[in-house]
This record gives structure tokens, sequence and C-alpha cells, in this order.
């Protein structure tokens, strides 16, 4: 093959030899967590400690976190990379949920934290010393997150807590949460996301009850329902100016989008492989299932849906480390690769009939996990409303 | 000490290959490509050495297309410290690397040269024996053990027979074979590293080196499908099949 020159205005569709690299560093590592792992934490529901200690000893945590505080400074692109690696393993949500939250969680400490908060706080969480969580939704707001109510309550150098918080993720095992709360009633604020800050401090267990959710799937990260009662938060644990804590929060949205997108798509992979693999090999009257084109069509439009779902995921995420604005192409991302995801992990347990129910084949599984990136972090219905309010120009509807 | 070793660039140990329509060969058309896992292996050992303080460089170097030069920053990112890429869209034969790595030999004057027992796509098993024979070389293959003391390697080779122990002189020409060691994985930090690593590229003209192909490729076909097996009774019936049916006794 004659290489391809590379001009500077050419697009490229390949990853370098880098990205290469990690998608093959991080594969590696996932081979030695295979299918009878992640099959035996969906049953006893045990956090993949071991698996998270493989990828933090690999310096993996710090992909997204400046160079200077012992990251590796990469982009999305690359932390999307990682995350795809990990689902499209097999290792699913399970997998990837495990470490997701440290690749852009903590981005609002890089880019509105001090150089005393960094130092303090960044190093710790990419050797794996600190666990993090996040407490942003609530009860009683879901999308609308400008009726958060927990407060946070002034007291000479600390702030008091007190709210729920809902969904909140790892919380049973993590020592450090990222928490929104209202510094100012909502009342008193001229634009409805004035008046909320952002902390990122110690998860006191003490000052919060925190009460697993059980849930449909991905039973081995845990989701919680947090009781903050009078929770102490020392002012010096304040991520950017007070009443700043959505525009910092704001940061990390779009990132967030785009790996839940890569994500989806390798889960949807993972999917698909089985499902032509099983569809290959399962004979019946006497031939492969997969012989049939209401076996095999099906699987064809699973392939093209997930690839171009795959190429927004990783524009948005190339738009996003060139600064370039990539609201439309993250939701966009988010959107497609759930719709794509969830279309191929049903398709995966159909194509094996009867299989297919049974967990010893794994795609129930997948299908149960992919409904996590249909729901969350936005809804489906939120982005539509979203492309067609800001893209579109339409009327917002809501 | 300076150590060589290569890293080939082949088809993922874990995709299966189709051939060509025209049985010309395998597609490899948007194939996972990776280092010749026994390279690794090569890889892994020299830098265990390095790490051991029995040796100073570890160089890595690589021959075929552009891209080859992603398996150079995988070796770097396992632990090598420089690179050499041959560029050549040339069909590269067992011979014609062997004359390249001799080239590369005599720029570079290693202490010692570990290669792949075999790579995974043509399987020839040649290249190793041929460095060693052009360059004038002790080899030493099918290495499970390597141990290192005042200029001499003792190396365990895996033989038809079981276990052979021999101690070469080196320089020398080692090939490592699969129980060797277990190559690590490259960590993200390391990853970060091998991209601030240098990487020398010669083309086979600068090096002098003829590669034209000696070696015709006919047909590549697919191995026959396995039929299924029969469960016998016992030994009897065992040989009686061998002896009547098979034919093989």
């Amino acid at each position: 093959m004659v290489p391809i020159e590379q001009e500077e205005n050419n697009m490229d569709f390949n990853f370098n030899d880098q990205q290469i690299a990690i998608r093959d560093s991080v594969s590696k590592i996932c081979a030695d967590f295979g299918e009878d792992y992640w099959l035996q934490r969906d049953s006893d529901g045990k956090f993949p400690v071991e698996f998270l200690d493989a990828i933090t000893a690999g310096g993996w945590l710090g992909i997204a976190m400046p160079e200077e505080y012992g990251g590796a400074g990469l982009g999305i692109v690359e932390a999307a990379i990682l995350s795809h690696t990990i689902t499209r393993s097999g290792a699913g949500f399970s997998g990837a949920s495990a470490v997701h939250l440290n690749l852009f969680g903590p981005h609002p400490i890089v880019v509105f934290g001090t150089n005393e908060q960094k130092q303090r706080f960044l190093p710790r969480l990419i050797a794996g010393k600190d666990r993090a969580c996040f407490g942003v939704t609530e009860p009683d707001a879901g999308l609308n997150t400008a009726r958060l109510s927990t407060k946070a309550t002034r007291d000479g150098d600390h702030y008091v807590l007190n709210g729920r918080k809902m969904w909140t993720s790892t919380a049973q095992t993590a020592n450090k949460i990222l928490i929104i709360a209202r510094t100012t009633p909502f009342e008193e604020c001229e634009k409805p996301m004035d008046g909320l800050s952002l902390f990122y401090t110690d998860l006191d267990r003490s000052k919060i009850e925190v009460r697993l959710i059980d849930k449909m799937g991905r039973k081995a990260v845990d989701s919680n329902a947090l009781f903050i009662d009078d929770l102490i938060v020392p002012v010096e644990d304040r991520i950017g100016a007070e009443g700043d804590g959505w525009k910092c929060l704001l940061h990390g949205l779009n990132p967030e989008r785009i790996l839940i997108a890569a994500e989806s798509v390798g889960l949807g992979q993972a999917a698909l492989e089985r499902a032509a693999n099983y569809a290959r090999e399962r004979i019946v009257f006497d031939r492969p299932i997969g012989k049939n084109q209401a076996i095999q069509h099906p699987l064809a439009v699973n392939w093209m849906e997930l690839e171009a779902a795959h190429l927004m995921a990783f524009k948005a995420a190339a738009l996003y480390d060139n600064g370039q604005s990539c609201g439309a192409e993250a939701n966009a991302a988010k959107y497609l690769a759930a719709e794509a995801a969830l279309s191929a992990c049903q398709r995966a347990v159909l194509t094996h009939g009867g299989m297919g129910y049974a967990k010893e084949f794994h795609v129930e599984r997948y299908l149960r996990e992919i409904m996590i990136a249909v729901i969350a972090p936005v809804s489906q219905e939120m982005i539509k409303s979203f492309i067609a309010e800001k893209v579109l120009g339409q009327a917002k509807s809501y | 000490m300076k150590i060589l070793v290569t890293a080939k660039r082949v088809v993922d140990a874990n995709v299966n290959v189709r051939v060509l329509s025209d049985n010309s060969g395998v597609d490899i058309n948007n194939v996972k490509m990776a280092v010749n896992p026994f390279d690794e292996i090569a890889i892994e050992e020299a830098v265990r050495i390095r790490e051991a303080g029995n040796a100073e460089e570890v160089v890595v170097a690589s021959i075929g297309p552009t891209q080859c030069k992603e398996q150079i920053r995988t070796a770097l990112a396992l632990g090598a410290d420089r690179g050499i890429f041959v560029e050549t869209d040339a069909d590269i034969q067992p011979l014609a690397v062997a004359k390249l790595l001799k080239a590369l030999v005599d720029k570079e004057n290693p202490d010692l040269i570990i290669l792949g027992k075999q790579a995974i796509d043509g399987d020839n098993i040649q290249t190793g024996q041929m460095l060693a024979a052009l360059a004038g070389l002790p080899q030493a293959t099918f290495a499970s053990e390597i141990l290192l003391a005042d200029g001499e390697a003792t190396v365990t080779r895996e033989i038809d027979g079981g276990m052979e122990t021999i101690t070469v002189k080196t320089p020398a020409v080692i090939t490592a074979d699969l129980r060797l060691n277990e190559p690590r994985y490259a960590s993200l930090p390391n990853i970060m590293k091998a991209k601030k690593k240098s990487i020398d590229t010669y083309t086979p003209e600068e090096l002098g080196v003829d590669v034209t192909p000696r070696l015709t490729t006919l047909k590549v076909e697919p191995p026959s499908d396995r039929q299924a097996g029969v469960i016998v009774a016992d030994v009897e019936e065992l040989v009686d099949k061998l002896k009547n049916e098979a034919k093989v006794i």
C-alpha cells in the first residue's frame, strides 16, 4: 500500500501512532478481564476493583489531566478512545463507569481550580488514592438544574450543606465528592443558573447518608441517593467563585456526552460482534441462521448506524480539543450513539433467540446496561429540543 | 551493552484473516495490526536486561511501509530507547530482512541481537538464523531463558526433545520463544515518553541492500474446514481405525 501524503487540509479519519498505542494497550488490560469476570460482577454486584486497579496502575486515569500534576495532558479524543476500548472489550458500562468519572469529572478543578487546589486534588486522583463521585442531580430537579435546592450556607471559614442528591454513582466507595449547591436562593438571582456554587470535598459519611439504589443494570457500579445533613465544607474546597458553580460544571458537560457516546458505540459493537458470530455459527434447518436476510440485514444496519455514531463522537471530540464549539455535535453524538447501540443490543438478543435471554450469552446484560446511555446524562428528548432550538432556530418548547 | 531488537508489523493474533478471492494472499485491509508477539517477547527481554543494569541501550528496528512506525512506537512505549525504521513498500522476504538487519548490525555494533523466533504471519522461522550466518555471529534460537555473564550468553533452548542449554559468546543472535517471559503492557506515561524518543529512517538503498524478492507466491488457500471427530470406545478400536481407516500406522 502506498502511504497517502498528509497535507495540511486533508481530512484525516485515522488515529495517530500514539492513539493506536493507547487503544492497543488498554485493550490488552481489558483482555485480562473476560466475559466471565463481568458476568460475575453483574451477579454479585461487587465493584470491579481489580479492573480499576489495573487501569490505575497503567496511569490511565490521568489521560486528560495536565502534565504538571502527573497527567498525560491529552484530550477528549484520547479519553474517548480509552472509554470506547473498555466498553468494546465486553466490559460494558460496568467497566467504563468505574473509570469514567475520573476522566473528565474533575475537569472543573482543572479549569477553575487554583494551583493550590490542583496540587492538592489531582495527583491523588490520578494515583487512585482518592476516588471521587458526583453530586449534581436531585430528586426534585431532574433536568431542570436551575431548581437545585441543596443549600450551602456560609458560616465564617466554611459552608454548611443540606439537601438531597440522586443517582450519585460510586458513592459507596468514593472518599471525595464534587457537589453543587445553592449559595444564593433562586428568588434572589438575576438569572436562573446564578447562585449555584461548586465544591470538591471529603465525603463525610457522618454527615452524608449514602443509600444504594437497586437498578436495572450495571449492578457492579453503584448508584445512590444521598441525604446531606449539615456537611461542613471548608471555603478552600470551593471550586471557582461563589455563584459560578453552574458555569464551572458546564465545562464538563460536552466531554461527558462525548465519552458516553464513545462508550455506547463500543458496547453496541460488542453486542453486534456476538450477534454476527452467533448468526454465522448457529445452524437451524441445516444452514447458519445468518444466511437468512431477516437475520443478516438488521445486523448490517446496526453496523452502519454504529459507524456513523462513532464518527460523530470523534468529530465532536476533535472540535472540543481544537477549542471549537461542539455543543450540537456532542449532543448529536450522544443521541445517535445511544440509538444505534440500543438497536444493536436489542438485535443481538433477538439474533440469539431464546439463548439471548440467558445470562451466559451476555447480550441481555448489554441490553440492560445500554439503557443508561439512552437515559443519561441527558434524555434523548432534551437533545432533540436543544438541536431544534439552538441549531434550527425553533422556539423553545419547554 | 547495546541490544538490537525487532518489531515486525503483523496482523493482530486475534484477527481471523480471510484469503483474497483471487488467492493471491490474505486480505489485510482495515485489519488490526500489531507487533509480532514473539518480537514483543524479545523486546521485553531486552528491556528487562537493561532494567537489571546489564545493558545501557535497547534499539528497536522495523522494516516495511510507513505504518511500521506504529510498531516502533509501541516498542518504545514498552521501554526500548531508540528506533530505526527501514522504509520500503517492497515485498520483503526473510533473506532481505536478514540482509537489512545485517546492515544495521554493521552500523550499530550491538552486543546482543534478540528477535522473535518467527513472525506469526509468514511463520518462516528463518530470519534469525540467516542473520547470524550473514553477520558471522553465534546463534541461540528458541530461547526460553537467557543468562548473561562475562561476554557470554547461556541460553536454554526449547527443542523437539525437551530443553537444551548452550553457551554462546556475545555478540550473538538469540531468537525468543513463547516462554521466555510475559511482556508487560505499555502504561500511559510510557506511551507519552515514547513520543519524544527518536526514530532514524533509512531505505534499503541507503543500507546498500538489494531486497528483490527471490520467492514467488503461487497461490494462497485457506486450510480446509476441520471435520467433526468420533469418540472411540477403547484403544483397540482406536488402533484399528488408525490402521485401516486413516492408514497412518
